[in-house]
């Protein structure tokens, strides 16, 4: 794609930017999503254990189900 | 685009296909809307973030290889022949025609309708483990079943040249297979792994009653299901296409609609099916639930879903007898299975998508014995062995067996379900008691103020 619209569009076909750089383009997408996990498990573990830590006793437990029974 | 014909007839698909794409949206609000509904309050956030997010993930890992399955794996491969790689090669993510391309119009539009499914298939899913599964676990096996193993039964029994179409006769127009039986397949592999919530049984197995927190959520939930659900049969169709365009055996000059075997049905006829199968599966549910709302809705559903398989050519009466029984014999299972094996499905959805839809299978190869399964030749009939070895695949190949193992591997890491006290306490517990405290220091700074 040049930088005029003054073309026949029967002869354009792909029109995005850094045409030509799609496998890098994926190959960094792979990698954000598999980093997104790592982060989201580590963040949900520690969240788990932070709330145990605070509230998982027998009477935090006990309380908590008076404070939030459904 | 060669002429005006046919400008206005791809034009006309890629619009089509985007309809269907909006209307199926509302299958995954009204998924949404159930699934919290049923919850109970100290977890429904927790319920609504692990529906939600499956949305961004599967939905890149679709695009990063669940399409190029798709169109590569027709064949097995090495079943009826090798890996299709030409066929693959434009629905691959780096492929140009996966961009804004001015001389491809279907396949983005196209992505986006198989990607809708395979929301659709992992949030069946997600209602099953609720309120006690971990959100990264989760999030895991939608992927699984949202990017791989669906779409590897859609390349095998719902595509054009899939092997189980050619060698069995695999008729599914609707997906009674290829989306709830694997779905369904999936949720009982993984519960079975994962256990019931705690306090869901008694010490002598009778079950207690989970109450949902909010009813009118969970009805409104299943209508919006219901209305994505239009969009859903619509998007299995080829709107429009010419004999010559097929290239089989159908002879003359007339255009018709397609299922996605290019078999001809029309979109009235499906339409007809659509309400007459909810309409059985209504009917039957409320009868044997004895008017319970929760069983009556999830009927209507499952009446669609049985009758599904063979939508695009049941006799509208055919169509209202089969969504009647299956969910009869979903709605007896359910509770067989429940009461025997101890397995707590919150939402009924391996009763509803699972049974009902390899039921689905099953029923229409015994009532399209004979029919063509393609407009191509050498390709085996529709025959009731097919369609149950078929639903089999499904239900169990493609849907137990994986959805046991990757929980299995999630729970041999200690990363599928919540710690005990979590559960107990709630998985909104945090945000609810800082919520409180917000509360009452607001309340606090007000009184203050008097």
């Amino acid at each position: 794609m040049g930088s005029t619209w003054a073309v026949d569009l029967a002869n354009i076909g792909p029109v995005y930017p850094w045409l030509g750089s799609e496998l890098i383009m994926v190959i960094v997408a792979i990698v954000a999503w598999i980093l997104w996990h790592i982060l989201q498990i580590r963040q949900e573990e520690n969240e788990y254990a932070e709330d145990i830590k605070e509230y998982g006793s027998k009477e935090g437990i006990k309380k908590a189900l008076d404070e939030h029974p459904s | 685009m060669g002429n005006n014909l046919d400008a206005l007839t791809t034009i006309f698909t890629e619009f089509y296909y985007w309809v269907t794409v909006v209307f199926m949206f509302l299958i995954h609000v009204g998924f949404c809307m159930y699934e919290v509904g049923v919850s109970r309050r100290r977890n429904h956030l927790h319920t609504l973030m692990k529906n939600t997010m499956l949305i961004p993930l599967v939905t890149i890992t679709f695009y990063f290889f669940g399409w190029w399955i798709y169109w590569a794996l027709p064949n097995g491969p090495w079943i009826t022949g090798p890996l299709l790689l030409d066929a693959a090669a434009p629905n691959s993510p780096v492929s140009q025609t996966m961009g804004t391309n001015l001389q491809d119009h279907i396949t983005g539009v196209f992505w986006a309708a198989f990607l809708l499914f395979s929301w659709t298939v992992a949030s069946i899913v997600s209602g099953s483990l609720i309120e006690r599964v971990k959100s990264g676990a989760f999030w895991v096996i939608a992927i699984m079943i949202g990017s791989v193993t669906w779409i590897i039964d859609a390349a095998w029994g719902w595509h054009p040249q899939g092997w189980m179409v050619k060698v069995l006769g695999y008729h599914d127009a609707y997906a009674s297979g290829v989306i709830h039986a694997i779905g369904g397949g999936t949720a009982l592999g993984v519960l079975i792994v994962l256990g019931p919530r705690l306090g869901r049984f008694m010490a002598d197995g009778t079950p207690r009653n989970f109450v949902p927190h909010n009813p009118w959520l969970v009805t409104i939930g299943l209508f919006l299901i219901y209305t994505g659900f239009w969009g859903f049969y619509a998007a299995c169709n080829v709107p429009i296409i010419s004999p010559e365009g097929i290239g089989g055996q159908i002879t003359g000059a007339t255009w018709t609609a397609t299922t996605i075997y290019l078999t001809p049905t029309t979109l009235s006829a499906i339409t007809v099916n659509f309400l007459m199968s909810l309409s059985g599966g209504l009917m039957v549910a409320y009868i044997i639930s004895k008017g319970d709302p929760f069983w009556t809705y999830s009927g209507g559903l499952a009446g669609v879903i049985t009758a599904s398989a063979g939508n695009d050519l049941y006799h509208p009466v055919q169509a209202f007898f089969v969504g009647g029984i299956g969910i009869w014999i979903a709605y007896k299972l359910h509770y067989w299975v429940e009461n025997k094996f101890k397995i707590d499905d919150a939402v009924g959805a391996v009763a509803v998508h699972g049974y009902c839809g390899f039921l689905g299978c099953v029923f229409a190869g015994f009532l399209l014995w004979g029919y063509p399964s393609s407009p191509y030749e050498g390709f085996a009939t529709i025959n009731p062995l097919g369609n149950t070895i078929g639903g089999f695949i499904m239900f169990f190949v493609l849907g137990f067996v994986p959805g046991w193992v990757v929980a299995k591997i999630l729970d041999g890491a200690g990363l599928l379900r919540v710690p005990r006290q979590v559960e107990l306490m709630g998985l909104d517990f945090r945000t609810l008691h800082e919520e409180e405290e917000a509360r009452q220091e607001v309340r606090a700074a007000e009184k203050a103020l008097v």
